[in-house]
């Protein structure tokens, strides 16, 4: 065995201390019938072949790509020093910390997690920590029916279907009902929740709704009118969920600005490598007066004997291990480690280098779409956008794989994520963020280009 | 209250000076943002700290060192399962072609992660005795919501609407009743038995037409292996109700016993603990869902599907209608998978039956050693973990287990799991894992000992404790009572955005 | 020694009545072994209540208990300053940290409650 220490003669003084002959005479009370044979597998490999097996892995994944993919996953710069922090064992081969005398580091970095994150989203408590935007999202759902006592929730269609259907998942546990609300399918405010629709359905008393969920920006990259979302919702009695990605709130409106109730949303865009698809951060913050609805952990300030400042976890009986069937979440273990990369993520670019973040993927993805409407092919939708918008294609899935052959990875091919939306059928959901280089930008441009032979889409 | 403790840290934000910073991200151009509408820009910026390089470094350097962690001592942290994480796992999971890959890229760009993550699926599958294994679940507790969710589709999908009970014994992981509410279903907690064992006609009688599935861990939160295992999974399913495992005990019975072989029906394992994927002071994990035959076709969607070809591909939008859906925004902790596909393949089919060997081994020997000193409720050979008890101790010198935990962080020791399972009294779990040598077993149990003796000799050093750790014991009362949650900088709140 | 002028109920609640009023609280032993209380939920004031009905939840650092009604009413007030000092539980459960007053709907049920002196037994076995 690799990693463990006994020798033949360290485990014949374990044996006569416990009075048995072999270790099999430990296991004699698994029941004959049941006792499994060994295992059916591999032989062991020492670390140098491992090694070179793994490295070989990995390189058969293509990252080579100028890649244009976002889509709830988002490629940024972390700077050097954050994993080299994260990579101290003190952090990362911890536990929980239910021993607070000996977990102040973690405890702390966890207070810093939830002010830091606090500060950006605009709300008072953030808990620390969810599995990742989806599931985050799935727990303000279920917040929101605890908090209202109602069993209905809202979801607008321009946010990711992958949250969408986690918020099925969900919600089927508890034969909770959600709806889906359109978006709005041509002129300026295409692409974007159908406040008509929204209306419609918040207006049916037979059914009163718990929480309205919608995205800033939205799934496909545009901007909603998120006040007015959160008004609609708030006449009818019902919460205000608003999904958020964290970079972009260095520039736009946060939730607490616009009346949010409750924020949800993915916090691996902060630094977080994309590694298909997590280790994530789910993050979820909401207002002092939901302090008591929202699941997952929630560090404190508090002092110790000799008055000194320390911290320790707290409204611990909101949890499972204590509530048990009626604990507001069965989490337990979370993304912590994820939710500490993302403070050293934030403290290293402070509050100027996160707006620059936003501001520069602002800025390559203007450059983006001018650089493809030359090339022949425009946005989808009109409205505007922070760093991801729709490319309308002609045959997208086909064009899309042709550029792939050329090394450009020209984002996510609409028909395969939203087969059933005949409004995205020609479309490809791209974005750029301050790693997208203009010579990726000038690559995907020149193989459109060749690829649409000078018809214009725009 | 200041921040007075030798080693204690400021936090970010009392460490903040405006204009500290910079040189990161280049600029963006002056109109960047001149295109979006007032009405969706941010008016106030984020008071976020403002720090220098080094000063971050120091921050978060110094503050490590507050922590106890493996990689500093042991760590017998009973259900747990703190073993050395290895380096190399490290090292892989940040091979470029693995981290920078994107959950949405065409499974053709993808080949390498994708044959991994079914490697894994196999090697789970054999372990667990399993027919199938769904790697989507981001932790334990999402494995069991995903678990028990399949079962309700299972009996949805025979018209078997009724079954809205779940039973679980009263030594559970409190995951497990929390997940059955979760999921729609109504906890029957059933006392143990007598020897700590799950009591067989308990269940039995509690059994019925309205129970969906019964959740077992085993070995139990004793540490003890459920000798009627057997015949409980006949009763369970003689009631047409399903068994679920709590697979957080998996690193004792490798090799030994293959709960899908003897009849469960689905369960999880915790990567975090058998697999060696570092906890993260809390986080990540990843819970796999072993199932058996009659719920494969309830798994999560995506699953990872290889095509006759060779080629590896998940599966699309719809493809599999009866599937519970999607638990999250992509397919699985694919970083923490790595980890456990490098601990598996590092180990191969014996080394991880040794890992089992010598955990027990491990375990049964500590346990050896305490007996006289610290009451052992449970004395036959227990598996990968023990419950010892400061029963006896408290009644003669008032000293309780919660006293010797904190006087264990004196010696050098993070305190074992006390107070859990809550059916024993004083009770802590003890769980030394199979990476730890018998010297560091015997330094344990010799301070153990000594705080035993400590208790009657000196018992306020021992109440009073901890002593040497960088903080001493908390007001945790006053913590809840006025939740102070969020630092509240204001610095800098009142100025207009900059650009 | 417990206050010899209530009644008491199994699940460690006191009762004190003055008319067709009944002030609701939990005993001292109940507050101890819970340890640091740190929130206490109450109903809203109107609020039916039938006897042994949950009308509550308490908190402490390290548990939870729900709370039973003794007898059935109408709840008639709150104790309000739990909010804020959830802790007046601790320091005095039989007078400021009271938690609910009732209408009573049948005075006759507070009859059935236990005697001073057999809730007093009770927990000296327990």
């Amino acid at each position: 065995m690799p990693y463990g220490p006994h020798t033949p003669a360290d485990r014949r003084t374990m044996l006569e201390a416990i009075g048995v002959e072999s270790v099999d005479d430990l296991f004699a009370d698994i029941p004959a019938g049941l006792r499994a044979n060994g295992l059916d597998l591999p032989d062991s490999q020492p670390e140098l072949e491992l090694a070179a097996r793994l490295e070989g892995l990995a390189g058969r994944n293509r990252t080579d790509l100028a890649s244009f993919l976002g889509a709830g996953a988002y490629r940024h710069y972390q700077p050097a020093a954050v994993d080299q922090i994260l990579l101290r064992g003190e952090w990362y081969t911890a536990y929980t910390p239910y021993q607070p005398e000996v977990s102040q580091g973690t405890l702390q970095s966890i207070y810093e997690y939830q002010s830091l994150l606090a500060e950006l989203i605009g709300l008072d408590v953030v808990s620390a920590s969810h599995y990742d935007g989806a599931a985050a999202t799935a727990e303000a759902a279920l917040m929101t029916c605890r908090a209202t006592g109602r069993r209905r929730i809202l979801v607008s269609r321009a946010i990711h279907r992958h949250y969408r259907e986690t918020l099925a998942t969900y919600l089927s546990g508890g034969d909770l009902e959600l709806t889906e609300i359109p978006t709005i399918a041509s002129g300026d405010a295409a692409g974007t929740t159908d406040l008509a629709a929204l209306e419609r359905s918040l207006a049916d008393a037979a059914q009163p709704v718990a929480g309205v969920i919608a995205g800033q920006p939205n799934f496909l990259g545009l901007l909603e009118p998120m006040a007015e979302i959160g008004g609609l919702a708030h006449a009818a009695g019902a919460l205000f969920v608003a999904v958020i990605e964290p970079v972009s709130l260095a520039v736009l409106a946060p939730p607490g600005a616009y009346g949010a109730d409750i924020a949800a949303g993915e916090g691996q865009s902060l630094g977080i490598p994309v590694q298909y698809g997590g280790p994530y951060l789910g993050v979820l913050a909401t207002t002092d007066a939901l302090v008591r609805q929202i699941p997952g952990r929630l560090v404190g300030l508090t002092h110790d004997l000799d008055g000194n400042r320390a911290f320790v976890m707290t409204l611990r009986a909101r949890e499972q291990d204590i509530r048990r069937e009626r604990a507001a979440s069965n989490i337990c273990t979370n993304q912590a480690l994820l939710a500490l990369a993302a403070s050293i993520y934030l403290a290293c670019l402070g509050p100027h280098g996160l707006r620059d973040v936003a501001a520069l993927g602002a800025a390559r993805a203007a450059e983006l779409a001018e650089a493809l409407t030359q090339a022949g092919a425009g946005r989808l939708h009109p409205g505007p956008y922070l760093n991801e918008f729709v490319l309308r294609v002609p045959d997208a899935r086909s064009v899309h794989r042709r550029l792939l052959e050329q090394g450009v990875l020209a984002g996510l091919v609409l028909a395969d994520m939203e087969p059933d939306d005949p409004s995205l059928v020609d479309g490809l959901l791209v974005c750029a963020t301050e790693v997208t280089t203009q010579a990726d930008i000038g690559r995907f441009a020149d193989a459109l280009r060749a690829e649409l032979g000078g018809a214009q889409w725009a | 209250m200041g921040v007075t403790g030798p080693r204690l840290q400021a936090t970010l934000f009392e460490k903040s000076r405006p204009g500290r910073g910079g040189g990161k991200i280049p600029h963006p151009p002056k109109d960047a943002l001149e295109r979006l509408p007032a009405a969706a820009r941010r008016v106030i910026p984020p008071a976020l700290p403002e720090l220098n390089e080094p000063e971050v470094v120091r921050h978060y350097v110094n503050l490590s060192q507050l922590n106890f962690a493996i990689d500093t001592g042991f760590y017998p942290l009973g259900s747990c399962t703190m073993k050395f994480n290895p380096k190399l796992n490290e090292w892989a999971a940040r091979l470029p072609g693995f981290a920078s890959l994107h959950p949405l890229a065409p499974d053709e760009t993808a080949q390498g992660t994708l044959q991994v993550l079914w490697e894994l699926e196999e090697i789970l599958a054999e372990i667990s005795g399993m027919a199938a294994v769904t790697l989507q679940p981001a932790a334990g507790a999402q494995g069991e919501l995903t678990g028990i969710l399949m079962i309700r589709a299972y009996h949805r999908s025979r018209g078997d609407t009724e079954r809205l009970e779940v039973l679980v014994p009263d030594s559970s992981h409190g995951t497990n009743p929390a997940t059955a509410s979760m999921a729609g279903f109504r906890t029957i907690t059933i006392p143990s038995a007598a020897d700590g064992g799950v009591d067989l006609a308990a269940f039995k009688s509690a059994l019925g037409p309205r129970t969906a599935a019964v959740m077992i861990t085993n070995p139990s939160t004793l540490g003890l292996f459920e000798t009627r295992i057997g015949e409980l999974l006949e009763a369970v399913h003689a009631a047409g109700a399903l068994a679920y495992m709590d697979g957080a005990n998996l690193n004792a019975i490798l090799g030994r016993f293959k709960p899908g072989q003897a009849g469960f029906d689905v369960m999880h394992i915790n990567t975090h603990k058998t697999f060696s994927t570092p906890h993260g002071g809390g986080g990540p994990g990843a819970g796999p869902v072993g199932v058996g035959p009659r719920l494969v076709p309830f798994l999560p969607a995506p699953r990872i599907l290889r095509e006759p070809d060779g080629a590896f591909r998940l599966e699309r939008p719809g493809e599999r209608p009866a599937s519970i859906g999607r638990l999250r925004s992509f397919v699985g902790n694919t970083g923490v998978l790595v980890r456990a596909y490098a601990y598996l393949r590092a180990h191969g089919g014996d080394g991880l039956q040794e890992v089992s060997n010598d955990a027990v081994l491990a375990a049964n020997y500590l346990k050896s050693r305490l007996v006289g000193t610290y009451d052992v409720p449970y004395e036959r050979a227990c598996k990968h973990e023990f419950v010892a008890s400061a029963a006896s101790i408290k009644r003669v010198t008032g000293i309780r287990t919660l006293d010797i935990a904190k006087r264990l962080i004196d010696y050098g020791f993070h305190p074992p799991t006390i107070y859990f399972p809550l059916i024993v009294e004083e009770g802590m779990l003890i769980e030394p894992t199979e990476t730890e040598s018998i010297e560091t077993m015997d330094a344990f149990v010799e301070a153990l000992v000594r705080i035993a003796a400590e208790a009657v000799d000196s018992p306020e050093l021992v109440h009073e404790a901890p002593h040497g750790a960088p903080v001493r014991r908390l007001d945790e009362a006053t913590a809840a009572r006025q939740p102070n949650l969020r630092w509240r900088p204001m610095t800098g709140a009142e100025t207009p955005c900059p650009d | 020694m417990v206050p010899q002028d209530l009644r008491y109920t199994v699940d460690h609640e006191w009762v004190r009545v003055s008319g067709q009023t009944a002030t609701v609280g939990i005993t001292q032993f109940a507050a101890e072994q819970l340890g640091d209380i740190v929130f206490v939920e109450l109903p809203a004031v109107g609020r039916e209540l039938v006897a042994q009905a949950t009308f509550g939840v308490v908190e402490s650092v390290k548990a939870v208990s729900d709370l039973f009604s003794p007898v059935g009413g109408t709840v008639a007030e709150v104790n309000a300053a739990l909010a804020g000092q959830p802790e007046l539980v601790n320091s005095d459960p039989y007078g400021e940290g009271w938690m609910l007053k009732l209408s009573l709907a049948d005075a006759t049920e507070v009859d059935r409650l236990l005697e001073p002196n057999a809730y007093e037994q009770l927990t000296s076995e327990a």
